[in-house]
């Protein structure tokens, strides 16, 4: 039933279901309702990293050393629970800037340089070829093992093939032929391909199924369930050991972790993962389901590894089949033809899936960020001229995918023989992990430079040719194997895979030791040494801060220049096409809602917009120098840069700046409220003043007049009489003259405008002075006066008359109010510690509690003034309360009606005197 | 660092978790010919932890997600 051409027909009719689900992907995405939306295609897609190597390699891998193979798989699984932190960012960051490859986004973040675009490119084709050949040589080896069912043969060495009798050759060519199908049909300024991706995650289906349907096959039809598969493993005395592999059949645990961190980086940076899981990503929420389901999806093709790779050791006899075909080879000796078809079938789908995606993201690459920098700087091509460059872009990418097939088949016809198909994935393993500091680094550090990322990458490379590519190629005898066994030139401590002596690690571990010490090394080393540019700057930003530019894309804000809405169209027509610029053109309209393409302006958005779309279809840096051609831009220095960076943190200064102001304001408006209600008080108050004024004055003056006309008018008026009137005219006129001086007194010392003559002064003398100036009034008034007065009394600094002036404020206004028959006036003096108190005590009828408090403002006396004449002006106290508070002293009074009042002073004592200086001593002085 | 950042800690808590796991003490401990059901140890602990782990994950993105955390 087997023969060659069923197997090719059902290897046609199986790729020819793909392609129709990839030509079925693709018209529904024209459509615009794509099957592959959702996260259940993304997670399936993702299982491209599930290869022939996976299929047929895992098998052979644990045969030999058991669980060993595991951490290319658990690694994965662990990178991804960062994903939603790391993937998501680097899937943002590839949205907003239209990055389409690897090397794209490896050139795009360190300053859009194409030198480094191309390297990253270099290093991935380099790296990347031998993992092809992996892919050939599993397809034809599992062909021929097929095509001559019943037998079970190993293929022949190659060495005696012809070419034209190598399946491998029409092999590669039909995979060459099926990915140009797939991804080059037409040019896409996003560089999505639904339709593969479809494709894709049905291969992750075909492949899986039929995986667990050979191992069912084994574990339970031929074996009686893992139970049994693991009680036979352990009695063969060749499989024991593998039981437990760590004691170092699988190597140290530490080739067990730089395993797992090498499988991280793969999974991360294959540029076939990067293609599926950042550039076809349709919505970065799918991430999440995918965060589970693929880790599930590898444990499920995992679990038959050990059950199948035990299973052929026991049923072969000891070298006589190879452990990488296992799973075909046990249902072809089972004779279970249908069975091993579908095994077949599925490791051509893990294979074509693989080949398919890396070489449609390695032709972009080559295209993109090869190619075309070189092709567009060349003079002699006179591209720049050129109408429709579109085709020429298909044909560049066509031409890629058949060379990097071609390289693949060269590298499997010379050297694919020495290797098991594991070692071949590790060899491309370690050189894409050349690209986790560059990348890794440019999302989450600013500081990397251009040269830093060109410095990592190149040394990175460098070692990993040294260490793991030349070995493999001297392993195949291209060189000398004296150049692995006694190192170049016999110098034992450069040898390849014991690099400065550092022997006992599998090459691979050693390589990743030797490459990743080097490469992170010179990164990190040459970007602090060196200062980045303003478009490195620019773009170091835009990436690392990718998730705080909100809204609207960044980069337009870096650009400032003149251009024209033709030329730049003109532009995207040599690119993409007529009808792709047209549409580009409308979608740009529609999104800034404008009527027609007519209405598109020539800004900074615009340009940034064809340069984006055209990044898509050439890359970043040789994007950057097509717009540049056509638009006039005037360069921004790193200073403009820094600015334009810097506006978010001071629009929030200056937002916080406003807000202090607006506190201060506030705050001084409720000052200026607050002095405005004091001013109008005042305001009043003055009002008040002056009409209290003008009445006191009115009354004086009134009886003046009076009785002047009466003496006026009567000319025959007695002597007695005139004499009386004009007596009280004189006492009036002193009066008034009186309360006009005090008027003036106070407002002198209201607004501050007194000259204090201040002295040192005895109280004792202020007070004898003071009874002998009113001891006219007392002996009037029929008063006695008491004095009690001490030897000594401390001086005070004060204005020696002014505080007079109170004193006989207090004494008058006590002879004025005491006893009208036995007026008793006592003056006392005396002291504490820190001031002198002077009270004087009449034993008048008292001020009632209420009079207490008004007797201290101006023009208030106590009693009813309506009914009873008044006796002074009104203004003495108050003058006096001002006097005393200036010398920081208080004055009050106490009083009980019927018993009298005292009024009190006390002003604190002066310096020297607080600091004990004898009071008999200063006296003396005095 | 990011909204929803109570699902990225959950998440670095899981990677160190598994990187925990899947390392040095803990293999050796299960490194023995020991057996759980017929299954070797080891090979029983890895898949048995591996599964746990993917549990884990699909329970955080999905019990976190639902709740609106999208940022």
């Amino acid at each position: 039933m087997l023969q060659g051409w069923v197997i090719i027909v059902c290897s046609f009719a199986y790729l020819g279901v793909l392609f129709a689900i990839a030509y079925y992907g693709d018209k529904r995405a024209d459509a615009r309702r794509s099957i592959i939306a959702n996260p259940y295609v993304y997670s399936l897609s993702l299982g491209v990293y599930a290869t022939a190597w996976t299929f047929y390699g895992s098998v052979g891998r644990a045969a030999s050393n058991g669980i060993g193979f595991l951490p290319i798989y658990l690694g994965p699984t662990l990178i991804i629970a960062l994903w939603w932190l790391v993937l998501r960012k680097i899937i943002r960051i590839t949205k907003v800037n239209r990055i389409t490859s690897l090397a794209d986004f490896i050139g795009s973040r360190y300053g859009k340089s194409a030198l480094l675009a191309g390297l990253a490119s270099i290093i991935a084709v380099v790296g990347i070829v031998p993992y092809i050949s992996l892919q050939l040589k599993a397809v034809s080896t599992s062909f021929t093992i097929l095509v001559h069912y019943p037998q079970i043969n190993m293929p022949i060495t190659l060495e005696t093939t012809p070419l034209l009798g190598d399946t491998a050759i029409y092999v590669a060519l039909l995979l060459a032929a099926f990915s140009i199908l797939f991804g080059t049909r037409h040019l896409d300024a996003s560089e999505r391909h639904e339709g593969m991706v479809a494709a894709i995650a049905f291969e992750s289906l075909v492949k899986l199924l039929a995986f667990l349907a050979v191992g069912v096959f084994v574990t339970f039809g031929i074996y009686d369930g893992f139970g049994d598969t693991f009680a036979r493993a352990a009695a063969n005395p060749d499989l024991r050991p593998l039981l437990t592999p760590l004691d170092g059949v699988a190597g140290s645990y530490g080739s067990w972790v730089w395993l797992t961190i090498l499988s991280m980086f793969a999974i991360m940076f294959l540029p076939r993962q990067f293609q599926v899981s950042v550039v076809e990503n349709v919505d970065e929420n799918h991430i999440n389901k995918a965060m589970w389901l693929f880790p599930l999806y590898m444990l499920a093709i995992n679990i038959f590894v050990l059950p199948l790779a035990f299973g052929g050791v026991m049923h072969f006899p000891k070298g006589v089949v190879d452990a990488d075909t296992f799973v075909l080879t046990i249902p072809m000796a089972e004779h279970q033809q249908g069975l091993a078809l579908l095994v077949f079938i599925g490791g051509l789908s893990a294979a074509t899936g693989m080949v398919i995606v890396e070489t449609i993201a390695l032709s972009t690459m080559l295209c993109n960020d090869l190619a075309m920098p070189v092709l567009l700087r060349s003079k002699i091509l006179r591209l720049r001229e050129r109408k429709d460059l579109s085709g020429l872009l298909l044909g560049i990418r066509r031409g890629a995918i058949v060379v990097v097939l071609l390289l693949g088949y060269c590298y499997f016809r010379l050297a694919g023989e020495a290797y098991a198909l594991v070692s071949i994935g590790l060899i491309s393993f370690a050189a894409v992990a050349q690209f986790a500091p560059v990348i890794l680094g440019g999302i989450f550090w600013k500081g990397g430079t251009r040269m830093g990322a060109l410095a990592g990458l190149s040394t990175g490379f460098l070692v990993w040719a040294y260490t793991l590519l030349l070995p493999a190629f001297a392993k195949s005898g291209w060189l000398p194997i004296s150049f692995l066994e006694q190192g170049p030139l016999g110098i034992a401590l450069l040898k390849p895979q014991q690099l400065f002596g550092l022997a006992g690690l599998d090459e691979t571990t050693h390589a990743l030791i030797w490459s990743m010490l080097s490469n992170i090394g010179a990164y990190v080393a040459v970007s602090l040494a060196g200062r980045p540019s303003a478009i490195e700057q620019t773009q170091a930003t835009l990436f690392v801060d990718v998730f705080k530019q909100t809204g609207k894309i960044g980069g337009s804000r870096f650009w400032r220049g003149t251009a024209s809405v033709p030329d730049l169209h003109a532009l995207l027509v040599r690119f993409l096409g007529p009808e792709q610029a047209d549409e580009a053109f409308a979608s740009y309209a529609r999104q800034r809602a404008l009527k027609s393409v007519d209405e598109i302006k020539a800004d900074a958005d615009l340009v940034h917009f064809a340069e984006t779309q055209l990044a898509g279809a050439i890359g970043a840096a040789s994007s950057r120098v097509m717009v540049a051609s056509v638009v006039e831009e005037e360069p921004l220095g790193i200073e403009e840069v820094m600015n334009i960076l810097d506006e978010t943190s001071q629009a929030i200064a200056y937002s916080h700046k406003l807000e202090e102001k607006s506190r201060e304001l506030e705050a001084a408006t409720a000052e200026l409220r607050t002095a405005n209600e004091r001013l109008k008080e005042i305001d009043k108050l003055k009002d008040d003043f002056v009409s209290t004024v003008s009445h006191e004055l009115r009354t004086p003056l009134t009886s003046i007049r009076a009785l002047s006309e009466i003496v006026h008018g009567n000319p025959d008026l007695n002597n007695a009489e005139r004499t009386k009137f004009l007596g009280i005219i004189v006492k009036e006129s002193e009066r008034l003259t009186r309360l006009i001086n005090q008027v003036l007194d106070l407002s002198k010392i209201e607004s501050g405008n007194v000259e204090w003559n201040t002295t040192e002064v005895n109280l004792k003398e202020i007070i004898e002075d003071s009874v002998s100036a009113t001891s006219q009034l007392i002996k009037e008034n029929h008063a006695k006066l008491e004095l009690k007065v001490p030897d000594h009394v401390p001086v005070i600094r004060v204005d020696r008359d002014r505080i007079m002036q109170v004193v006989i404020n207090m004494v008058s206004n006590a002879v004025k109010f005491c006893d009208r028959r036995a007026g008793l006036v006592s003056i006392r003096l005396h002291q504490n510690a820190h001031s002198v108190q002077v009270d004087v005590r009449d034993n008048g009828p008292g001020i009632s509690p209420r009079d207490q408090q008004i007797i201290f403002e101006k023009f208030r006396q106590g009693g009813d003034t309506m009914t009873e004449k008044p006796q002074g002006t009104g203004l003495g106290l108050a003058i006096s309360r001002h006097i005393i508070e200036h010398f920081n002293g208080t004055l009050w009074v106490e009083s009980t009606i019927g018993h009298g009042a005292t009024f009190s002073f006390r002003l604190p004592l002066t310096k020297e005197s607080d600091h004990g200086v004898p009071f008999a001593a200063l006296d003396q002085e005095t | 660092m990011i909204p929803s950042s109570i699902k990225g800690q959950r998440l670095v808590a899981l990677f160190l978790l598994g990187c925990l796991l899947f390392n040095y003490p803990l293999l050796y401990l299960f490194n023995s010919s020991r057996e759980i059901f017929g299954i070797p140890l080891l090979y029983a602990y890895i898949f048995a932890a591996w599964a746990m782990l993917i549990g884990l994950m699909a329970w955080v993105v999905e019990g976190t997600g639902r709740k609106g955390s999208k940022d």
